[in-house]
């Protein structure tokens, strides 16, 4: 319901909370921490030791040279947040979150997750609080990504199997917040993206601006001017925002958004929700949403469990009617040719989802002039695709 | 048209609508009318009922499998208006399908349709402006919910934007069924109380009929959802509705006094 974009956690008409009256004591309670917590030096320093010293920050902005030379156009960078530990850039997020439970007292924290890198992510900050943690997962996702069901485990995590709906992300979102609203008091939701009621799109986002803040200064550093274009894959969009943030005010930087094309364009088939949702209520917040035209919402289709949802950050929504940024989707098929050709010319597994972003570079780098430069976010490291990558590559057998 | 309790403590029946199909919906709703439901709670089914208890979610899966849109609710609305004039009728509803159908049109559709109230249960007070204005031009009532968890200043608010009734949820948590009513309750009803003179409705695990008695010493209506979807799950559609009547009646039968409640 579009209102007026001076309320807190509104992008233009998009955002807001959109919860059972139950859960609003405990986002107020911890829309007030996170204020606190960001005026507090001793928490940015906490945050900023962390991320330094035990997720690896900054991490790389590598010149593809072979990959550039291969496509015959424009320079192509990679942000290497693949190269964090745990192996996505939701580690940043995870740190953050963690800081601020702790300060909150809270010692039970719960997420959910689609490929299970904010599941691991999660588990692992878990283990070094010594947090309990317990992680909703769609059995859908369970089968796809199982070897990070493993690790999650391993590291001492309850991963939680969710068989509603298409027992995908969005399923697992539902079952956590229902875990929440019971759980309330004692509990904190560590959300996993720039998703859900305020303040967690903006918080969120604000954990992963450092990876925009440091490609912004890299790429000047390395090339003495800003890119053509900023790349990223869009599932909640996480990764995007963070990466295209501090560009924003660069108007001569397009943004581009890459949602999951899937199979094609048949509702039920993708994940592209700028190129067949509208905008509706999901999960709290407002924003474009695959859905039927009674509102219910939409099944959905990706290789890549991360983008495998329905819905949309808000702020992407905010910034695709603005104009600011494009967003594209990519097909299944695609992202898996882009996953084997950053492989095979730069010996770099990307995951399926930021393979997504690296097939858009692929498609529009010919077309560009040498002297162009896209600066792609490499999400995450694709290590936890093998199974899938073997099945649809039939790398398997003798 | 408004919100009446006819009776102490007044009964509140929520349904999951198009469950098990739209025809024996309205036969249950007919029967839990003639058994003693001063107010119908019309549930619309949504494919992600993020704030329901299994039951619920497992009619409202049903539900939109087999097609229920608002719409049909909407149309059941009518009729039952037109059957049982006395009838509170609130639509029970996520917001989405109703921001799909749009919020004027719904409006409009539900004032048609001689409902009274409308109540979402993902739209909070201070998102419900445009909302609250778009009811009141359609002479439609807002309900909001109060939770254990929602702080004084919360309260007040909603007890100033509600009308009809306040629907207190009675534990922290999803719908579904409990052992007790919660301690959480009766300081939730005691704190409404001191911002508001509307008649307040407690929900959430009201199963049988020592919890309508318990309900019965501190609030005025009590809410019966899930212990009813869980019964019509349990039915075959010819049974249903004489079994969810049964099942009404006998909430208002007299309980041993031990057997109320913390």
């Amino acid at each position: 319901m579009p209102v007026a974009a001076t309320v807190p956690g509104r992008f233009d008409a998009y955002g807001g909370r959109y919860v059972p009256e139950t859960l609003m004591a405990a986002l107020q309670e911890l829309e007030i921490a996170y204020a606190e917590a960001q005026r507090d030096p001793a928490f940015a320093s906490e945050l900023s030791y962390l991320l330094h010293h035990y997720a690896g920050r900054p991490t790389p902005l590598y010149f593809a040279s072979r990959l550039t030379e291969s496509l015959g156009g424009a320079k192509i960078y990679l942000k290497r947040e693949d190269l964090l530990h745990t192996g996505a850039h939701k580690i940043n997020n995870c740190l953050g979150q963690g800081l601020l439970a702790r300060r909150m007292g809270k010692r039970r924290i719960i997420a959910e997750t689609g490929a299970g890198q904010h599941g691991v992510a999660t588990a692992t900050v878990c283990a070094l609080f010594g947090m309990e943690c317990i992680v909703y997962m769609g059995q859908e996702d369970m089968r796809r990504q199982e070897l990070n069901v493993y690790r999650m485990r391993l590291l001492g995590a309850e991963v939680r199997s969710v068989t509603a709906g298409s027992a995908t992300l969005k399923d697992a979102i539902n079952e956590a917040m229902r875990d929440w609203v019971v759980n309330v008091r004692t509990t904190h939701y560590l959300l996993g993206s720039v998703l859900g009621a305020h303040p967690y799109p903006t918080m969120v986002r604000d954990f992963h601006r450092v990876i925009g803040i440091e490609a912004r200064r890299q790429i000047l550093e390395a090339e003495g001017r800003l890119p053509h274009a900023v790349l990223a894959c869009v599932g909640g969009g996480s990764n995007a925002i963070g990466a295209f943030y501090e560009f924003i005010p660069d108007q001569n930087v397009r943004l581009i958004g890459v949602e999951a094309g899937g199979r094609g364009p048949a509702l039920g088939e993708h994940a592209a929700r700028f190129q067949g949702g509208s905008p509706g209520v999901l999960q709290g917040t407002y924003s474009y949403v695959l859905q039927d035209d009674a509102g219910q919402i939409a099944n959905t289709h990706s290789v890549s469990a991360g983008l495998d949802y329905a819905s949309i950050g808000p702020e992407h929504a905010a910034l695709h009617d603005s104009g600011r940024a494009e967003y594209v989707s990519a097909s299944d098929a695609a992202a898996l040719q882009a996953t084997v050709r950053l492989a095979r010319m730069e010996g770099i597994l990307p995951a399926l989802e930021s393979a997504h972003a690296v097939a858009e570079a692929i498609r529009i780098a010919p077309t560009m002039n040498r002297s162009d430069i896209l600066l792609i976010n490499l999400s995450g490291r694709g290590d936890k695709d093998m199974g899938i990558l073997a099945r649809e590559l039939k790398l398997q057998g003798a | 048209m408004t919100i009446e309790f006819h009776q102490k403590p007044g009964l509140v029946v929520y349904l999951t609508i198009g469950d098990p199909d739209l025809a024996t919906s309205k036969q249950i709703a007919l029967a839990a009318i003639d058994a003693g439901a001063d107010v119908l709670e019309l549930g619309v089914p949504f494919s992600d009922p993020l704030a329901d208890g299994p039951v619920i979610q497992r009619a409202s899966e049903r539900a939109v499998r087999n097609g229920t849109r608002l719409d049909d609710v909407l149309a059941l609305a009518r009729a039952l208006r037109t059957e049982r004039p006395r009838v509170g009728l609130v639509i029970f509803s996520y917001l989405n399908p109703i921001l799909r159908m749009g919020l004027e049109k719904f409006a409009a559709a539900a004032e048609q349709a001689g409902v009274d109230a409308v109540l979402v249960t993902d739209l909070i007070v201070e998102e419900s402006e445009q909302y609250r204005a778009v009811l009141h031009r359609h002479h439609l009532q807002p309900i909001f919910l109060a939770a254990p968890t929602s702080p004084d200043n919360r309260l007040a608010r909603i007890a100033e934007v509600s009308e009809g009734f306040i629907y207190a949820i009675s534990r922290v948590g999803i719908t579904g069924t409990q052992q007790e009513v919660a301690g959480d309750a009766r300081d939730l009803v005691a704190r409404l109380r001191r911002y508001t003179q509307l008649p307040i409705a407690l929900g959430f695990g009201i199963s049988n009929a020592a919890h309508v008695a318990a309900v019965a010493e501190f609030a005025d209506a009590a809410v019966i959802g899930s212990a009813i979807v869980a019964l019509i799950e349990r039915s075959t559609p010819q049974q249903a509705p004489s079994a969810v009547g049964e099942f009404i009646a006998a909430l208002r039968a007299p309980v041993p006094s031990e057997s109320a409640v913390s």
